[in-house]
């Protein structure tokens, strides 16, 4: 069994009530924090802790946190990213519909550790009910003192609400979450500046993803140094990841850092191995921007070494055979899946949320899905691979914000290494609409 | 588009949503009223039939102390916002790769087939709009869809009949 930690409470009955919460431990991180602890010495902590950001990009979030200016008699924002809308994404959810406090006290204490006095949960709009829950929550955090003015006499103020987007994957990206937040279209900005420096209302501000903010909870009772020995190497602590597509069990799971892939697919602790015994195809680890593998290198890396669940490991390799851990999002597909149709879909998906503020996302991500919508239908030709080489080439690092990168890759990684089965969509133009291609071959390894 | 006669009409609010949109604006700090606005459009959209007409978004720019053009550029980009009117009941379906993965266009087909209508459209005795939706974080638990606040999971054909059958019972 791994250690748990964000998942430790989750069934205990009750825990998403403070009377619950409270007994089993809760709220004495804030306690501890602010009775023994100056907002310096919790960002050591966190340093300590190795913590990255479990959003997606991974940055240490201790080292995120020191980047904050801290002009005199101007406000520090601390913003949650709640907004979850990477395809494969759904862990967030799980814990804030599960355990509202825990986000809660995660928030305290990194609100006191960068000396903000509002702080804001920014919410997909979808996820409604969520935001009652959060709001009750919060509530019962206010009457019992935990928020409000002079937190425990401790000269501490902090008042924390929610706020819902409503329908936009971009609003994830953090300066787009910004600008929804002061009620504007959510469209990217240009940085710098950072949002560390200029972020909402022009105030320095830090965005952190839900669960990163929730491990600071365990990173303050137990020790930053505590933390650091769970996971391996850089990759400490443990990381929450929702599981889905071909798999007998989807859902959410927090492992250890380090787990090896093929003990999270195939155990019954786990994933519990492809549905109905069918063959792996492919799998997409971190959420649907980062490249595709290919079942050949999804338990190990092309040096034959074991994959296993960690920043450095799922990326072994770089872009040429590896991928990233991204936000969690563990995407797995069965043999009797067709890869072609899901780039097109994916990139539908990112042709539908971009922003339309660059012209090589806006345009290109278009013009991709329609080259794909026709090579998935038989009517594409030989030179659509390399056009849309070409593209998502000319769309990577070619924009405002990342969404460009996130749409580029997995057309990317899709051609690196499902060549033959594009190629395959484009000669049996009749007999792809009627079957799937089946496994790619594995290469031949250059000795 | 805008149509001046109707600026004075009578689009109200229910007095405890106006207090509740007291409470949010007042989440705020001094002047920065218009952060409320994505709120204050769900909002909206719950009370006055599930769209957002231009009166609407009037109405709202006026509470808001900010110009139309505001709500519009705002009430245009998000998705769950409807700017023309849809069914009494609103069907956004996940049609993203990881619900694709677990059968979502086959149960996507039958409610198409079942409802006759395609994506984007509503049934002619304005029962349903179905509105196909781009991933709704339940990647796990396809093929998925959600009413209103609800995600309805894991659906098959016959769960769909029994959802639909429901909702045009309950709004019939
Ligand atoms: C297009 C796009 C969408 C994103 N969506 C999310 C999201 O839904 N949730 C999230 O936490 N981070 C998301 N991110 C990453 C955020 O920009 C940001 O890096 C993150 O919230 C920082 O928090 P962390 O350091 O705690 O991970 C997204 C980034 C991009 C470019
Ligand atoms: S990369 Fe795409 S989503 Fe990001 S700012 Fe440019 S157009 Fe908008
Ligand atoms: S893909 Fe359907 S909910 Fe995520």
């Amino acid at each position: 069994m791994g250690r748990k930690i964000l998942l430790e409470k989750i069934n205990v009955e009750g825990i998403n009530t403070y009377d619950v919460y409270r007994k089993e431990g809760g709220y004495e991180a804030v306690e501890k924090a602010l009775k023994k602890m100056t907002p310096d010495e919790v960002v050591e902590e966190v340093k300590k802790s190795g913590l990255r950001g479990r959003g997606g990009a991974g940055f240490p979030a201790g080292m995120k946190w020191s980047f904050i200016a801290k002009p005199e008699g101007v406000p520090r924002y601390l913003l949650c990213n709640a907004d979850e809308s990477e395809p494969g994404t759904f862990k967030d959810r799980y814990l804030m519909e599960k355990n509202p406090h825990l986000l809660i006290e995660g928030m305290i204490l990194s609100s006191y550790a960068l000396g903000c006095n509002t702080s804001y949960i920014y919410i997909r709009g979808e996820f409604m009910w969520i935001l009652r829950i959060l709001e009750k929550a919060i509530a019962e955090a206010y009457s019992n003192g935990w928020l409000g003015k002079n937190i425990k006499g401790s000269g501490f103020n902090l008042d924390l609400y929610v706020t819902p987007g409503a329908g936009a994957y971009i609003c994830g990206e953090e300066t787009a979450l910004i600008e929804s937040l002061e009620g504007k279209r959510g469209n990217p900005r240009m940085k710098p500046p950072f949002p560390a420096v200029k972020g909402l209302w022009q105030c320095p501000s830090v965005v952190n993803n839900v669960e990163t903010l929730a491990s600071v909870v365990s990173i303050i009772n137990n020790g930053g140094d505590e933390y650091a020995k769970i996971g391996i190497g850089r990759s400490t602590g443990t990381k929450l990841i929702s599981a889905c597509g071909n798999i007998t069990k989807p859902g959410v799971y927090e492992i250890e850092l380090g787990l090896s892939v093929e003990e999270f697919l195939y155990s019954d602790e786990y994933c519990g191995g492809i549905k109905g015994g069918k063959r792996l195809k492919a799998c997409v680890p971190g959420g649907s921007s980062v490249p595709i593998l290919p079942h050949y290198l999804v338990t190990k890396t092309a040096a034959g070494e074991q994959r296993l669940m960690s920043y450095e490991s799922l990326a072994d390799g770089g872009f040429a055979t590896g991928s990233m851990l991204g936000s969690g999002g563990f995407i797995v597909f069965d043999e009797d899946q067709c890869i072609v149709r899901n780039t097109w879909n994916f990139t539908r998906f990112y042709h539908h949320e971009s922003c339309g503020q660059c012209s090589p996302c806006r345009e290109g991500t278009g013009w991709m899905e329609k080259v794909l919508h026709r090579i998935e239908n038989g009517h594409g030709h030989m030179h659509d691979i390399d056009l849309l080489w070409d593209v998502q080439r000319k769309i990577e690092g070619n924009t405002i914000c990342p969404l460009g990168d996130a749409a580029a890759w997995p057309v990317a990684a899709a051609i690196r290494h499902f060549r033959e089965e594009f190629e395959w969509h484009i000669n049996e133009p009749i007999k792809c609409l009627e079957k799937n291609y089946g496994l790619v071959k594995e290469p031949e390894l250059a000795v | 588009m805008h149509n001046m006669e109707t600026t004075e009409s009578n689009i109200q609010f229910k007095p405890e949503t106006l207090k509740e949109i007291d409470r949010i604006i007042k989440q705020f700090p001094e002047g920065k009223q218009k952060s409320a606005i994505l709120r204050i459009l769900h909002m909206a959209q719950e009370e006055f039939g599930n769209w957002l007409s231009v009166d609407v978004m009037d109405y709202v720019s006026r509470l808001l102390h900010i110009q139309p053009i505001e709500v519009y550029e705002v009430a245009s980009f998000y998705s769950m916002y409807n700017l023309n009117p849809v069914g009494k009941v609103v069907i956004e379906f996940c049609h993203t790769g990881p619900c694709c993965l677990v059968g979502a266009e086959k149960i996507l087909k039958h409610i198409e087939t079942t409802l006759n209508i395609k994506p984007g459209e509503t049934t002619s005795d304005g029962m349903f709009t179905l509105k196909a939706a781009e991933c709704l974080g339940a990647c796990g638990y396809g093929p998925m869809l959600q009413i209103g606040e609800t995600f309805y999971e894991n659906l098959t054909e016959e769960k769909v009949d029994n959802l639909l059958l429901t909702f045009r019972t309950m709004h019939s």
